[in-house]
C-alpha cells in the first residue's frame, strides 16, 4: 500500500510538471486519489467487521475504523469538485488563450495596460 | 439568546444568506439587499462573541451532543472571535464598494458575484470556529471553492490565467494538508484539536511526527504566502476587479495564518528549538524577498501583492518568537493588516478609475484632482510602515520588544530593515501616483465639475475608503482595547490546558 501511494505521489506530481493543460488534469486527479490512499493507509488496513454492533456486542478489536472511510469519502467529494472546476476552467483558458501549453501563460507576468 | 445559536451566528447568517441570494438570482437588488442584511448580522453576531469571550471565556458546541473526542467541536476563543469580526467588517464594506458598475460591472454581479462571496465568508467564518481538523480541512475547501469562483467570474484572459495557477497551487497545498492529517490521525486515532493536543503532547517526539508537522508547515506556508511558496501570489492576486482582489487578499492568507498559528501552538510540541529556528528563518525571509519584490514592480496591484508577502513575514515572526507578548503583537498586527491592505486596495481601485491605468509610471496627478482620497491613502500607507502614533507601529513595536526579550536579535533587526524599506516603497508610489503630474496630460486644467462628477458616480468606493480609513484611526489612537483583546487572545492560544478542558470537560 506505502509503495502504491508513493509511486501515485511521484506520477501526480512528475504530471502537475508538464507544460501541457491535459497533464496537468491528469496530476491534479493523481494527487488527490494519493492522498485519499495515503490518508487510508494511515487509519491502518484491517480485515474486519464493519461497525455495527449487533446483538452480540463483539469486542473493539473485531471492528474496523470506520472514520477514515468517513474521511475519504469526504476528500473525494471535495477533490471530485475541485477536479471538474479545473477541468472547466482549463477548457476555457484554451478557448480564451487559444493554447494548451502552461508556458505561454505569462499575460499577468508582463506589463500592465489600460483598466 | 442561547450560547450555541450565538456561536453558530457568523455560521449560518453568511449561509442563509448566499442561498435566498441563489433563489434570487435573476434579481440583483434583491441579492443586494439580502447581502447586506447578512453581512451586517454576521458583523453585529461577532462583535457579541468578542464581548462574550471576553466576559465568560472560550464558548463551545458539540455538534449533535456528540461528546467531544467524537463529535464535532465547535469552539469561539478571543483569537476566533477577533478575526471573525475583522471578516465581517470587510464583508459589510465591500457591499458598498461593489455598488458602483465600474468596480464590478454588471455581467460579473448577475452571474453569482453575492452568493459567492457570501459563501466564502461561510467558509472562512467555518475555518475560524472548528475545532476538528479534519473540519478544518473541509472549510479550506469551501472558502477556496468561493474564492475560485470570485476569482474567475468575468473570464477575462488574464483573470483566466491567474487562476489557473491559484487553483492548481491551491489544491496541492490541500492535498498535503490532508496527507498531514492522515499522519496525525495515524499516530493519534483523533482529528478533534484538544484530543490531538493532550496525546501528542503525552508521547516521545516521533520522527513521523515532525514529519506531519513538516506537511501542516508547507501547506498552511503554500495558503499564507510565506517564503519559498509565494510565488503564486503576485502572479494571480491583481487579475480579478479590485473589490474581489482586496478581500481575498486581506482574508485569505490571514486564514493561512491563522490555522498555522493554531496547529502549531495546539497541537505540536511548541518549545522545541530547532523548529522555533525555521520559523523565524521562513519569516526573516519572507519579509526580505516580499519587501525586494515590492522594489521591483511597476504596477501598482503587484507592489501591494509583494507587499503583502512581506508583511506576512511580521506575523509569522511572531510565533517563531512564541512568548505571549510577541504572539499579541503578531495578533494585533493580523487585524492591522487585514484591515490595511484592503483599505490599499481599495484606493488603488479608486486610483485605477480615475487614471486609467495601473501602471506607476504612466499615473499621476491625483492628489491635485482627489486631495481627499491622497489623504486616506497617505494615513493608510503610513500605517502600514510604521510611523509612530499609526496602528502599524503598536504591532511592530511590540513584536520588535518581544524579540529583543527573547533574544532573537537577527530577526527584529531583519523585520526594522523591513519597515524602513516599506516606507521607500510607500514612499515612491505616493510619488509617482499622486504627487507627480501626469505625462500626458500636464495643459489639462483641473476641473472642478468634473471632480465632483467623479466623487458623486463613485460615492460607494468612498464610503468604503471611508470607513476603513476610520477603523484604521480607531486602531491607532484608540489601540488599548485592540491590544487588551490580542492580549487575551495570546493568552488563551498559548494556554492549552484551558482549550482542552473546554472541549473535553474536566
Amino acid at each position: 500500500m506505502a509503495i502504491i501511494t508513493g509511486i501515485i505521489y511521484a506520477a501526480g506530481l512528475y504530471l502537475l510538471m508538464q507544460r501541457s493543460f491535459i497533464k496537468l488534469v491528469l496530476g491534479i486527479i493523481l494527487f488527490a486519489h494519493a492522498s485519499n490512499f495515503f490518508l487510508f493507509t494511515a487509519g491502518g488496513i484491517t480485515r474486519a467487521m464493519p461497525a455495527f454492533v449487533h446483538d452480540g456486542k463483539p469486542s473493539v478489536d473485531e471492528l474496523a475504523d470506520p472514520l477514515p472511510q468517513a474521511l475519504i469519502l469526504t476528500a473525494i467529494v471535495i477533490g471530485l469538485g475541485i477536479q471538474a472546476f479545473a477541468i472547466v476552467l482549463l477548457k476555457r483558458v484554451y478557448h480564451v488563450a487559444g493554447t494548451s501549453d502552461l508556458d505561454q501563460l505569462r499575460t499577468t507576468d508582463r506589463e500592465e495596460e489600460n483598466v | 439568546m442561547s450560547e450555541s445559536l450565538m456561536i453558530l451566528t457568523p455560521l449560518l447568517s453568511p449561509f442563509i444568506g448566499g442561498i435566498i441570494c441563489i433563489f434570487f438570482w435573476k434579481h440583483l437588488k434583491v441579492q443586494k439587499t439580502v447581502y447586506l442584511i447578512f453581512t451586517l448580522i454576521t458583523l453585529i453576531g461577532s462583535l457579541v462573541l468578542i464581548q462574550q469571550v471576553q466576559e465568560q471565556g472560550m464558548l463551545t458546541i458539540q455538534a449533535g451532543n456528540w461528546k467531544a473526542p467524537f463529535g464535532i467541536t465547535l469552539i469561539v476563543d478571543m483569537l476566533s472571535a477577533l478575526m471573525l469580526s475583522a471578516s465581517a467588517i470587510l464583508g459589510v464594506v465591500i457591499h458598498f464598494f461593489s455598488l458602483s458598475h465600474t468596480s464590478v460591472t454588471y455581467e460579473r454581479k448577475a452571474f453569482g458575484f453575492y452568493p459567492a462571496l457570501l459563501l466564502m465568508l461561510f467558509g472562512i467564518h467555518g475555518a475560524l470556529i472548528t475545532g476538528d481538523i479534519f473540519n478544518l480541512y473541509v472549510w479550506f475547501e469551501v472558502m477556496l471553492i468561493a474564492s475560485f469562483v470570485l476569482l474567475t467570474l468575468g473570464g477575462e484572459k488574464g483573470q483566466l490565467e491567474g487562476a489557473v495557477k491559484y487553483v492548481t497551487i491551491n489544491f496541492v497545498a490541500s492535498a498535503l494538508f490532508l496527507a498531514g492529517i492522515g499522519i496525525v490521525y495515524g499516530i493519534t486515532g483523533s482529528t478533534n484539536m484538544a484530543q490531538l493536543s493532550v496525546q501528542l503532547h503525552a508521547e516521545e517526539a516521533s520522527p513521523l511526527l515532525h514529519v506531519g508537522l513538516l506537511f501542516f508547515i508547507t501547506s498552511f506556508g503554500i495558503k499564507a504566502a510565506l517564503f519559498p511558496l509565494f510565488f503564486w501570489l503576485p502572479a494571480s492576486y491583481h487579475t480579478p476587479p479590485i473589490a474581489i482582489s482586496a478581500i481575498i487578499a486581506g482574508l485569505l492568507t490571514k486564514v493561512g495564518i491563522y490555522a498555522l498559528f493554531r496547529t502549531a501552538i495546539f497541537i505540536f510540541p511548541s518549545d522545541n528549538p530547532s523548529l522555533r529556528q525555521l520559523i523565524l528563518v521562513l519569516a526573516g525571509l519572507t519579509m526580505l524577498t516580499g519587501i525586494m519584490g515590492a522594489i521591483a514592480q511597476k504596477d501598482y496591484r503587484k507592489v501591494l501583492s509583494y507587499l503583502i508577502i512581506s508583511h506576512m513575514g511580521y506575523m509569522v515572526m511572531g510565533l517563531g518568537i512564541g512568548t505571549t507578548a510577541a504572539l499579541t503583537g503578531a495578533i494585533f498586527y493580523i487585524l492591522h493588516s487585514i484591515v490595511v491592505k484592503s483599505n490599499l486596495f481599495f484606493i488603488g481601485g479608486l486610483v485605477g478609475q480615475c487614471s486609467d491605468t495601473f501602471a506607476l509610471d504612466r499615473a499621476g496627478g491625483i492628489y491635485k484632482r482627489l486631495p481627499l482620497l491622497s489623504t486616506c491613502f497617505f494615513i493608510s500607507a503610513m500605517s502600514l510602515s510604521g510611523i509612530p502614533p499609526l496602528s502599524g507601529f503598536w504591532g511592530k513595536y511590540a513584536l520588535a520588544q518581544a524579540g529583543l526579550i527573547r533574544g532573537d536579535y537577527i530577526i527584529v533587526a531583519v523585520s526594522l530593515l523591513t519597515g524602513l524599506l516599506t516606507l521607500y516603497v510607500i514612499s515612491r508610489v505616493w510619488l509617482q501616483v499622486f504627487l507627480k503630474e501626469k505625462p500626458e496630460e500636464k495643459a489639462e486644467q483641473k476641473n472642478e465639475e468634473k471632480e465632483r462628477y467623479f466623487v458623486g458616480r463613485h460615492k460607494g468606493m468612498y464610503t468604503t475608503v471611508i470607513l476603513l480609513m476610520f477603523i484604521i484611526l480607531v486602531m491607532s489612537f484608540y489601540a488599548q482595547p485592540f491590544v487588551y483583546w490580542s492580549e487575551t487572545a495570546a493568552e488563551q492560544l498559548l494556554n492549552r490546558q484551558e482549550y482542552i478542558e473546554n472541549v473535553l470537560g474536566k
